[in-house]
């Protein structure tokens, strides 16, 4: 046995536990390049010598036939490189995510909506090409555009096929129910109006190669994407991003042109070329949350108890199909909430519309299932004079009996009543709706409204392929970690959290992990960092990947010192071998030296799903997270104007790998989620021109939107029952549809100014003027 | 008279000076920092003024001659507008030996970065709190992120950032304190009173000194865009490319920005900011503090002018309808002579206003409210901060007696300028100051005014709301609660 040298054992007395592992708030870890302005963005780089800037051409009719494109004088105005257009592009001129060849990078031959890209200008400097860009001369032969979900009646279009989810008959519940009624939920769409807009910049290299920097959430998507229209082989393209400064899912697929472009143009002309539109083109020209229109028709008993349902979603999905299939069949996935159905229809209806493709939003869908769902709760409950909260009470998910969902995935890990019952007591519900009666009884013109929403959301990609996840490890022989996974980092702290549970495994402090820029290059084939997916697939897998080299290290040190591996224990930045104590880079470099390979792939993939689509059965959903929010509101009877008053949040993430950073993601989320109930409007014309564009008229929440009081609070008795990553949940996604309360809160003030008989019917977003508007129509049918 | 002139413009940077010979007139701060320097921790969001990423501070001497910093957005200020003034950007918080500033600890400590992206900008905004107030309440700031978008975070981190930040000990020296007697000397001896005139053709730029000079100026290049604080004209040029050289700034000029007590009320000049104007106009009409605060966010403020608001002519902008409600006249320069007209005549249709060519607006001169005058003054929009209106309403009334005497009501965003509902004044003069004249004036409305519908709100909601102000007017001056109130203890 070789003699055991003992290393600064005194330095081990001092570290317990080690500075930043799983379960502990650590700070994101770019936060104080963050807030130094020394973050670097895509737009940030150093530029290549010579790099080029692009800028799209973007069609001003939102339906036509394309006459001629006439570029002349875009090629001669200042600074001009070169134009682009459909027959410059080497490979296929398709962009379409799921393969439908329904999104062309240029329009060649008609144009599909405002704002569809039909060529572009590089430029020596971006502002050179923004203004050649206005010179371009098109002619179209115009046709009349579909521009809302109405439009369509005559001739709804699909862009992709609808699904249908069933249990139990549906049609005899309903006729058979003491109470039934029906109605229409207008939803309203969502722009992602992440901070970093849109950018790409492409190298090339030597040979078809080329390097691509992508402000994406879906680098591997970009490579295939880039590869397949120039027309090479994925092997030929890499597509790095360290950072991006939001996504939200408007980085999932929405960046694929931007990088396209950038690459075709680098290829062409032999210079590094950046693309990164306005953000007036941005808004325009890439998807948003889709709207919807949603029907309802519910049977129900005295007790508002649900005894059959029947729900079709029509969506607006612009015009092409890009994830609008998967968006549409999350939202059904989530008509039911929190809600146990006996009997259940419901369809979607993906229309076609010239409009631009709508995408991936945080929820995916899921919020506008979410919401049309509690519209259903709350007029259950003013057509008996409820409490909405008693009506959701009375139809919540059981834990043993009344707990298959439409889709007919059994509930196992029902926490809802508990989450529902705590916040109840600890935002003193009860009496503050006594209350808020009361003053409403009192107050002529300021009225109040307060509501306790749940949620429950189901945790997995529902293509069950993508739930998986590569991660690549290197320890060097100074015992310093290089961590690598095919997630991205958009300000969600996924990058932290996976090295705290490197760190975890390792027991090394988080300072010891280097965090590295997400590159196809290392972690081949990955799913887009979506889904609330991240930390679930890409910790699990870098997991995996430590534990290889762990207990690579662990065999070493067995055969090494002749002791017996369980008596090898890592902890607080050592090593016990046998009781003998070293650092954890001693023993690496020991471990080197005895020519162990110190780097390994991790591998994940999501056990216990699947799903078939066409029977509408299956487990979609490995697990699901669940929580709620009750939100109180003023509104102002003269004007449609409101406050929020105060807002409780209690949620599940499980067992929190980062407390600090999961409440980030649910405060976070409730306000954008209550930005796209309230205040976010988006205005087509009768052109189909997008006339919200910018921040100047598309209004996002400001701090002074906040509730006035926000307490948030994760549920801390919390596990995951399924062995999801150290038994946390996911957070992305699920809190977003908290800020359901605040619109239903709204809607209970309104309904005030009817003594509460009528549901208001309130859509979203509820503008100021949605709210008015709501309260007139009371008005006239209370007359009435 | 005989004007020095320089063909140069000079500016601070951080802890550098900038001298720069050649320069487009419409390029902007940002493009300058991120392409020209390589300051690039300045971010552009969105590259009209909204977003609040490209936040720097522009320090300058105000009109006591105090050293004063305030929030600019980079995106749409042009970079000849700074001229004799110290530009501070994000770079420039760090101590030299890397420690962080007390503001950008707090913002980490508090988990205010998500994205990041937000983050230089909102660092920089609640380091313009910190230097003036370091223990600000929650009113407090969130007016000063009035101007800051974070799609992130629900900025409840940020706000607990706020509160904290003036519990970190600062261990290095701030450096705009370490460096403060250096900047202000160098600013003042740039106080030169030349003129700066650099370039030529639509590439000309001209800093008059005076305003003598500008009038000689406008006169002499009739053709020539006003700049004042470019929080309209920046997007001419970020988002329309529009050519709109030669460019004569104007915010340098002095005595432009005086604002003087009359006999018969206050006068402003043309290029006091919205931030200095509220400062003295709530004095005058308490109702306007509350009015004020919800124009633009404190960057907007800080660059924006009375001027600028009136002279762009849009009929939504925020200050024309309680300026016409309260009588206010404005006072035009062409080439030295002066003639003053009430403002809502100055207003003759969209896109046209009663201003001739080589013309600027000089002063707005607005009267005290008389004795048993009332005056409220209101704005709707979808977003209560940081929006365009729907539209705004302003009441002046007199009431004696029980009965309404006097009225002057105008309206923004009710027609194609902003406009006065004279319907409804008839409606009400002469009647009892009562809910019952109140009701029987509202269908006057319907003669004053013919809404358009957009984006911003329907036709119907226009009328409805409008007549709603004038409802909430009267239960408001006979105590009803008919507003909110976001904090009602500061607001009262």
């Amino acid at each position: 046995m070789n003699e055991m040298k003992p290393i600064r054992s005194e330095a081990f007395e001092a570290d317990a536990t080690i500075r930043g592992g799983a379960h502990v708030s650590q700070r994101h870890d770019s936060a104080h390049k963050h807030v130094t302005g020394e973050a670097v963005y895509i737009d940030d780089m150093v530029e290549p010598i010579g790099t080029l800037h692009g800028c799209l051409g973007l069609s001003t009719v939102a339906n036509g036939a394309i006459l001629s494109v006439d570029l002349h004088a875009v090629r001669a105005a200042p600074g001009v490189v070169g134009v682009l257009t459909a027959v410059d592009i080497p490979g296929e001129n398709d962009i379409s995510p799921t393969g439908r060849h329904d999104e062309p990078v240029f329009a060649e031959t008609e144009v599909l909506f405002h704002g569809q890209p039909i060529f572009a200008v590089i430029a020596e400097t971006r502002d050179a090409a923004r203004r050649a860009c206005l010179k371009a001369e098109i002619t179209y032969e115009e046709r009349p555009p579909v521009i809302d979900i109405l439009d369509t009646a005559d001739d709804p279009r699909l862009v992709t096929p609808p699904l249908t989810l069933a249990r139990g008959d549906a049609a005899q519940a309903l006729e058979s129910a003491p109470h039934r009624l029906d109605g229409t939920m207008r939803i309203g769409g969502q722009d992602h109006f992440y901070l970093e807009g849109q950018i790409a910049m492409a190298i090339p290299g030597e040979d078809g190669d080329v390097q691509v920097f992508s402000s994406t959430q879906h680098p591997s998507e970009v490579q295939h994407m880039v590869a397949h229209v120039l027309g090479v082989p994925s092997n030929a393209v890499t597509v790095e991003v360290r950072r991006i400064g939001g996504g939200f899912g408007g980085k999932e697929t929405q960046g694929n042109i931007f990088a396209a472009v950038a690459a075709v143009a680098a290829k062409r002309f032999g210079r590094a070329v950046k693309v990164r539109p306005d953000r007036d083109d941005d808004m325009v020209a890439t998807g948003k949350r889709h709207d919807f229109l949603v029907d309802y028709d519910v049977g129900f008993d005295a007790d508002g108890r649900i005894q059959g349902i029947d729900y079709t979603y029509a969506a607006r999905c612009g015009y092409s199909s890009d994830l609008s299939g998967p968006v549409t069949d999350r939202a059904l996935f989530h008509c039911d909430n929190a809600y146990y159905y006996p009997a259940v229809k419901a369809v979607s209806a993906p229309l076609f519309t010239n409009t631009v493709s709508n995408t991936a939003f945080r929820g995916f869908g899921g919020p506008q299932g979410v919401v049309a769902c509690e519209r259903v709760i709350e007029e259950i409950a003013y057509a008996l004079a409820k409490d909405p909260l008693e009506v959701r009470r009375a139809n919540f998910y059981g834990t043993d009996d009344r707990n298959v969902t439409p889709y007919h995935q059994t509930v196992e890990d029902n926490v809802i009543h508990r989450v529902v019952d705590e916040l109840e007591a600890s935002s003193d519900y009860q009496a503050r709706r006594a209350d808020i009666i009361a003053f409403n009884r009192e107050s002529r013109i300021i009225k109040r409204g307060i509501a306790l929403t749940p949620v429950k959301f189901g945790i997995s990609f529902t293509a069950t392929h993508f739930n998986q996840a590569g991660a690549l490890v290197h320890v060097y022989t100074d015992g310093s970690v290089h961590l690598n996974h095919g997630g991205t980092e958009m300000g969600q702290g996924l990058f932290t959290k996976v090295a705290q549970i490197v760190a975890e495994e390792f027991q090394i402090d988080l300072d010891r992990v280097k965090i590295t820029a997400t590159t196809t290059g290392k972690v081949p084939n990955t799913s887009a960092t979506a889904a609330s997916s991240g930390t679930d697939l890409n910790g699990m897998a870098a997991q995996v990947a430590a534990r290889t080299i762990k207990d690579r290290l662990i065999a070493f040190a067995a055969d090494f010192y002749d002791v017996p591996a369980e008596s090898i224990v890592f902890s607080a930045n050592r090593v016990d071998v046998g009781g003998h104590p070293m650092s954890f880079a001693e023993l690496v470099k020991q471990a080197y030296v005895a020519r162990v390979q110190l780097s390994a792939a991790g591998f994940y993939k999501t056990p216990k799903i699947h799903w078939d689509r066409d029977k509408g059965t299956g487990r979609p959903f490995y697990y699901y997270a669940y929580g709620a929010a009750c939100s109180e509101v003023s509104i102002d009877t003269l004007t449609g104007e409101y406050q929020v008053e105060r807002t409780d949040i209690l949620h599940d993430v499980g067992k929190s790998l980062n407390p600090a950073i999961d409440l980030g993601q649910v405060e976070g989320g409730f306000i954008q989620g209550m930005g796209w109930l309230t205040t976010e409007e988006l205005w087509w014309d009768s052109k189909g021109r997008l006339r919200t564009h910018a921040p100047s008229t598309y209004k996002i929440p400001l701090a002074s939107d906040r509730p006035l009081i926000f307490n948030t609070r994760l549920a801390e008795w919390s596990e995951n029952a399924e062995r999801a990553i150290r038994r946390s949940k996911a957070v992305g996604e699920p809190p977003f549809m908290l800020a359901v309360s605040v619109l239903e809160a709204l809607s209970m003030a309104v309904a005030s100014t009817a003594d509460y008989r009528i549901c208001p019917r309130l859509d979203a977003p509820a503008t100021p003027e949605r709210v008015l508007m709501a309260i007139e129509r009371l008005k006239a049918a209370g007359a009435a | 008279m005989t004007l020095s002139t320089r063909t140069h413009i000079r500016f601070r940077l951080n802890d550098r000076t900038v001298t720069l010979n050649t320069l487009r007139p419409t390029e902007t701060l940002l493009d300058f920092l991120r392409l020209e320097r390589r300051l690039t921790g300045t971010k552009e969001g969105c590259a009209e003024g909204d977003c609040g990423a490209c936040t720097v501070l522009v320090g300058r001497l105000n009109r006591d001659g105090v050293l004063v910093y305030e929030t600019v957005t980079s995106c749409i200020r042009f970079v000849a507008s700074l001229d004799g003034c110290h530009v501070v950007t994000i770079e420039h918080l760090k101590g030299k030996d890397g420690t962080l500033h007390p503001v950008q600890q707090a913002m980490v400590d508090h988990h205010g970065s998500q994205c990041g992206f937000c983050t230089p900008g909102i660092v920089m905004a609640l380091y313009a709190l910190w230097m003036r107030d370091a223990h600000p309440s929650r009113p407090t700031i969130e007016k000063a992120l009035q101007g800051n978008l974070c799609r992130c975070t629900g900025y409840e981190p940020i706000i607990r950032a706020a509160e904290a930040m003036a519990e970190i000990s600062q261990k290095t020296a701030d450096p705009l304190q370490a460096e403060r007697d250096e900047v202000r000397s160098q600013l003042a001896e740039w106080q030169t009173g030349e003129t700066v005139d650099m370039g030529d053709g639509a590439d000309r730029l001209i800093l008059p000194a005076s305003i003598d000079a500008l009038a000689q100026s406008f006169a002499a290049n009739p053709k020539a865009t006003i700049v004042a604080g470019s929080t309209d004209v920046g997007l001419w040029v970020t988002k329309q490319m529009r050519p709109i050289g030669p460019l004569i700034f104007v915010k340098q000029v002095e005595g432009l920005d005086a604002i003087e007590e009359t006999d018969g009320g206050i006068r402003i000049g043309a290029t006091v900011s919205y931030t200095d104007a509220s400062a003295v106009l709530s004095e005058t009409y308490p109702a306007m503090r509350a009015y004020f605060d919800r124009i633009g966010g404190d960057q907007v403020r800080n660059m924006g002018t009375i001027g600028g608001n009136i002279a762009n002519g849009s009929p939504i902008g925020d200050t024309p309808p309680p300026l016409i409600a309260l009588g206010a006249t404005v006072t035009l320069n062409n080439a030295g002579t002066h003639r003053t007209v009430p403002l809502e005549e100055f207003f003759i249709d969209y896109g046209n206003q009663d201003r001739q060519p080589g013309e600027f607006v000089e002063r707005i001169d607005i009267p005290k409210l008389r004795n048993n005058e009332i005056f409220a003054v209101y704005k709707i929009s979808k977003r209560r901060d940081e929006d365009i209106s729907a539209l705004a309403g302003a009441f002046k009334l007199m009431i004696e007696a029980g009965r309404i005497t006097d009225a002057r009501i105008a309206f923004g965003g009710m027609a194609a300028t902003p406009k006065r509902a004279r319907h409804v004044e008839a409606a009400l003069v002469g009647r009892d100051w009562s809910i019952e004249t109140i009701e029987a004036a509202l269908p006057a409305f319907e003669s004053d005014y013919q809404p358009l519908s957009d984006w911003r709100a329907s036709s119907d909601y226009r009328m409805m709301t409008a007549k709603n102000l004038l409802r909430r007017c009267f239960l408001e001056q006979q105590g009803e609660t008919a507003s909110l109130k976001r904090f009602a203890a500061v607001e009262a």
